[in-house]
């Protein structure tokens, strides 16, 4: 492996570890902070019992987040050098926004995890609901440092040298509301899902207690509204991509040609050589429509750059084509869990739809993860799309690999422990009501 | 004073506060690794309950120094990156092992045998972790950091561990480590009960304060080979005595406040002699971010980023400062009646 494949690989895998613990700490408070809202307006335990376990998984996942969170930030030197010495006087400021917000969401995840008997209810209730707010908004800096890497704005390039920085403009930068907006509903129809996928399961499993159906309705109301938004938001950053970076929409929807009237293909393998998609399906007419809204639209294709200048077509392509998938198949389940609630039916008696939302359970994070090869294999060879090079970028210092090895088994390690710790707190759950008797107020 | 001089100064600030607040954190772990005696559990404890509510607000202080750092002189965190690369690839195992074994034995289940595995983790990450961060000052004080990169023509253990791997930079982790416990020591005497437990980290604080002063001589041994531009300002310049001497003294109030038990005092006097070790590092290479040649106008990002950011650090702070302060007065006010752990 070369040392930029192996600097790559750490950048991936911390990248893919991260972003799982920091779209948790994101929605996770959200679900604490509406069951807590319940107990304090009904008495009801059940749901006091409910906003601290789930307060408890997020500290448990917000303390490896803020770690890989960490650890990413001094990455961005470690490894890529020649992309921070461009990069961070143009695009520092969101990272710097972002310092503060998770400071905020740090200090009041605090109060609120060890504030419960110290602080009065209301500023108790206050305290969860900055963490969320802050949460959601350092998750929206970072993600616009993100777009300006796809859609580099605010600086002026005069032979080779970034000069006239314009920050704000940097910040302002084409991709960047079609991304938070993509992320921000990703974060919570993944985590609304997990959540509601593990009590549904539970369910099934026969524990139909008042604990899990409350649990199923709030996970459900942060997860559904997301994912019903979610294809909507992805078809307006499809949108961007057609005018602003369409290398990557050719190769995210494998399109060799240039052509008017583009097909979308779905599936199938693209091979790069032969500058054909094989297997795939196609759908006449269909990128044309969806990016420009007509049928007849031209669309650029791969044919538009060199070869070199490709991204790895395959994965991208198919990286993309299972995101969606994920996305359709979870806006469909928060459509029926709608449909259910205007009947007024109980979600927990309906068998059907609680294995739909079981097979939901791990295909937020799976559409998170595909989303994120798309955007980033996607720019390849860029890092600054246009503007700089990947492997211009890397680090000079030889040996990376040990270095990736070390951070792989890391990774894996800490994978295992924290499932092992959440599954353990799942388990623990309460069976059944029997576990509040005698409680005034529970199970209503 | 220009906006890129007051944003290295705001660095300092930064990095002060986590050495205050994180560094005791990382010292915490050091007492829960030699914990000893009768009450050994109630030491580790007495440890964990007060750290638990504060150390990721801590740590945040470290990824708002980075930020500052890449962002406003990214020159200089380029040249760090590149040749503190192992070193600083150490810190981030470490940092990465402690945060996630101390959520893990906090919420990890009531076993012993899994609570010691994972106090182990943490307590080692934790002594490991300030050793390697204060080698990466030192190098920098050292003045042994130069642009490494390709066509230096340098082999590997010339560009990327002689710099690091040298009696000075050591000696300055060895104090770091020694400075991060003290600080701990001295705040645990405020977090205990009174009785016996308060005397445990009485001693350890006394003995600690002692080991500073020690790594102190020893760093300032080495510097005259290792570190002759640090220790030129340290000894030479015109602020040095009046300097060295308000430092000594907090040192020994310090020391004096913990020996007639008078730990509030001691509390003030051990920050103030950390905080007045850091600056003096800091003014012993004024102008210089990195001795001997890249100094703070010459490593500046252009003025409207620089401008832009010190914008924002007056927003930030007022959003952070009265929360920082709400978090410390509910968890840290005076006299703590118990350490109420979270269910």
């Amino acid at each position: 492996m070369t040392d930029l494949a192996a600097a790559r690989v750490q950048m991936g895998m911390s990248l893919a570890f991260h972003i799982i613990f920091a779209v948790v700490g994101i929605a996770m408070p959200v679900l604490m902070v509406v069951a807590e809202r319940r107990w304090r307006r009904s008495g009801d335990p059940i749901h006091l019992d409910l906003a601290k376990r789930w307060a408890r998984g997020t500290a448990i996942l917000f303390a490896v987040g803020a770690v890989s969170g960490t650890v990413l930030s001094f990455e961005l030197g470690l490894l890529w050098p020649g992309f921070m010495r461009v990069a961070g006087p143009v695009i520092g400021m969101p990272f710097s926004l972002e310092g503060f917000a998770f400071f905020t969401e740090a200090i009041f995840l605090g109060i609120y995890l060890y504030g419960w008997e110290r602080v009065s209810p209301r500023a108790h209730q206050s305290a969860g609901v900055l963490v969320a707010v802050s949460g959601a908004l350092s998750g929206v800096f970072v993600v616009i440092a993100n777009a300006w890497m796809n859609a580099p704005a605010g600086f002026d390039l005069v032979d080779g040298q970034i000069t006239n920085v314009r920050p704000l403009a940097a910040m302002a930068n084409a991709a960047a509301l079609p991304q938070v907006l993509h992320m921000t509903l990703a974060a919570y129809a993944a985590t609304g899902f997990a959540v509601a996928g593990v009590h549904a399961w539970l369910i099934l499993r026969g524990r139909r207690s008042p604990f899990h159906r409350h649990a199923l309705v709030i996970a459900l109301l942060v997860g559904a509204p997301a994912a019903v938004l979610q294809p909507l938001s992805g078809d307006y950053a499809a949108g961007h991509l057609a005018r602003h970076q369409p290398v990557k929409l050719a190769t995210m929807e494998a399109l060799f040609e240039t052509r008017s009237g583009a097909p979308i293909t779905l599936g199938g393998w693209p091979d790069a050589a032969e500058r054909r998609t094989r297997f795939g399906l196609e759908v006449p007419y269909g990128l044309s429509l969806l990016a420009f809204r007509n049928p007849t639209a031209v669309v650029r294709g791969l044919d538009s750059v060199p070869p070199e200048l490709w991204p790895a077509l395959p994965a991208v392509h198919l990286s993309f084509d299972l995101m969606v998938a994920c996305g359709m198949y979870m806006a469909l389940v928060a459509l029926w869990a709608a449909w259910l609630a205007r009947k007024k039916a109980d979600l927990s008696a309906r068998r059907g739809f609680l294995w739909a939302t079981v097979l939901a359970a791990p295909l937020g994070f799976v559409a998170i993860e595909c989303g994120w090869m798309v955007t980033e294999l996607g720019r390849q060879p860029w890092v600054i799309y246009g503007v700089l090079r990947t492997a211009d970028a890397v680090t000079p210092m030889p040996g990376q690999m040990w270095r990736t090895g070390v951070f792989a088994l890391i990774y894996v390690f800490l994978a295992v422990v924290v499932t092992v710790l959440l599954s353990r707190q799942i388990v623990r759950s309460p069976m059944h009501t029997g576990e509040y008797r005698g409680i005034p107020g529970a199970g209503r | 004073m220009t906006a890129a001089d007051a944003l290295a100064g705001i660095l300092v600030i930064a990095l002060n506060a986590y050495v205050l607040s994180g560094g005791a954190d990382f010292g915490g772990g050091v007492w829960d690794l030699f914990a000893s005696g009768r009450r050994k559990a109630a030491q580790r404890d007495l440890v964990a309950s007060a750290i638990g509510p504060v150390w990721e607000a801590n740590h945040v202080w470290l990824i708002l120094a980075v930020v500052l750092l890449f962002t406003c002189f990214p020159v200089v965190f380029v040249r760090l990156a590149v040749a503190l690369n192992l070193p600083l690839t150490g810190v981030l195992v470490g940092v990465v092992l402690r945060g996630s074994a101390f959520a893990f034995r906090g919420y990890g289940g009531d076993r012993d045998v899994v609570q010691r595995r994972w106090g182990r983790v943490f307590a080692v990450a934790s002594l490991v972790t300030p050793i390697l961060l204060g080698t990466a000052v030192g190098t920098v004080a050292s003045g042994a950091i130069r642009d490494e990169g390709r066509g230096t023509g340098n082999g590997f253990v010339a560009s990327y561990v002689a710099p690091w791997f040298a009696p000075f930079p050591l000696a300055i982790g060895l104090f770091t480590l020694c400075c991060f416990a003290f600080l701990a020591a001295v705040y645990l005497t405020l977090e205990a009960p009174e009785g016996d437990l308060r005397e445990d980290f009485r001693r350890r604080a006394l003995s600690a304060g002692v080991a500073v002063g020690v790594a102190a001589g020893l760093a300032l041994l080495v510097a005259r080979p290792g570190a002759p531009l640090m220790r030129h300002g340290l000894v030479g310049s015109a602020w040095a005595l009046p300097f060295q001497m308000a430092t000594g003294l907090a040192a020994v109030s310090a020391l004096v406040a913990l020996w007639t038990r008078r730990y509030r005092l001691a509390r003030v006097a051990a920050a103030l002699q950390v905080s007045l070790i850091l600056w003096g590092w800091v003014a012993s290479q004024y102008p210089y971010l990195i001795p001997p040649d890249l100094a703070i106008a010459d490593a500046a990002a252009p003025p409207a980023t620089l401008h832009l950011v010190l914008l924002a650090l007056v927003l930030g702070a007022a959003v952070l400062v009265p929360s920082l302060v709400y978090l410390y007065r509910v968890f840290k006010a005076s006299e703590r009646t118990s350490a109420i752990r979270h269910q």
